[in-house]
């Protein structure tokens, strides 16, 4: 069932996941969005770049934690504006996987047209990884 | 090298066409963990009035990486990529982009700021389809570390 923009208030919680991330995954990322950058698959080049290593792609991040957002919208087509800023890098250990922990809030509504403004709080280790995290939805 | 404040303002002559296809939509979907049925089943994308499988809401950073590549890889424009750091990326969908769709991309240099030893580099890819129709504005800013704080 969709979210009904009338019955929102600034505040609500849309609810909290947590998304997990291994060096397979930004393998798979790398693929899929043609970045390959080899900070996100090569700890000597993270590391001659004065990373502490391989550090997950900033746009696997902003991906995977909208997908909060259009579960709870009921429509991937329902988000007509996303931001974000990045604020701090999510570092990916090998072995083992890194957590992004995501929590969605309704920040603004418009009534008139017909959306709803989520801010994302996304963070990894207690760290805020992004910034600015606002998604509006057509609801 | 440096960056070249004078590439500010630039619009690049339109991307060749790009085909959005099903499996890259299901691919990019799998690849950040996105689970809804409307991007993996044509006939789930219709229930809610889609013509076909549509793309996660970041998929468009697809084609507007491809276009800030004329950009970002032109030796003139001075931009060494080690030194880039992705500071901001917002997406504006004027409508979703669903498989079959053909889109062409005019990437804009939007300002090159320099403060600090940074540069601040703004683009905007506008992508449109080939009917015409715009279907997402996709405005990303990089940083760019000067020489001078290299490997800090």
């Amino acid at each position: 069932m969709r979210p009904i923009l009338a019955e929102l208030a600034v505040g609500d919680s849309i609810g909290t996941a947590v998304v997990e991330v291994d060096r397979g995954r930004l393998v798979r990322y790398a693929g899929a969005s043609g970045d390959f950058n080899p900070i996100h698959y090569s700890d000597r080049v993270a590391a001659a770049v004065g990373l502490p290593g391989v550090i997950a792609h900033g746009m696997w991040t902003m991906g995977a934690v909208v997908n909060l957002v259009v579960d709870w919208a009921g429509d991937p087509g329902a988000v007509v504006d996303y931001q974000v800023r990045f604020t701090r890098p999510v570092p990916v250990p090998d072995p083992g996987t890194a957590l992004v922990e995501v929590s969605g809030t309704v920040g603004a509504l418009d009534l008139a047209a017909g959306t709803v403004r989520v801010d994302l709080t996304v963070t990894h280790a207690t760290a805020r990884v992004l910034a600015k995290a606002q998604v509006r939805v057509r609801l | 090298m440096s960056v070249n404040v004078a590439f500010a303002g630039r619009q690049y002559s339109p991307n060749p066409a790009y085909e959005v296809g099903r499996e890259k939509i299901r691919e990019f979907a799998d690849a950040v963990g996105a689970t809804h049925a409307a991007h993996f089943d044509p006939a789930a994308a219709r229930g809610l009035g889609h013509p076909d499988v549509i793309a996660p809401p970041t998929f468009a950073v697809v084609v507007a990486q491809r276009a800030e590549q004329q950009y970002i890889a032109d030796p003139d424009a001075g931009i060494d990529f080690s030194r880039v750091v992705h500071a901001d990326e917002r997406f504006t969908h004027h409508r979703p982009i669903h498989a079959g769709m053909r889109l062409v991309t005019v990437l804009h240099v939007d300002s090159i700021v320099e403060r600090a030893g940074l540069a601040m580099i703004t683009t905007r890819a506008e992508i449109t389809a080939d009917d015409g129709g715009p279907v997402a504005t996709v405005v990303s800013t990089i940083a760019v570390r000067g020489p001078e704080v290299a490997g800090s």
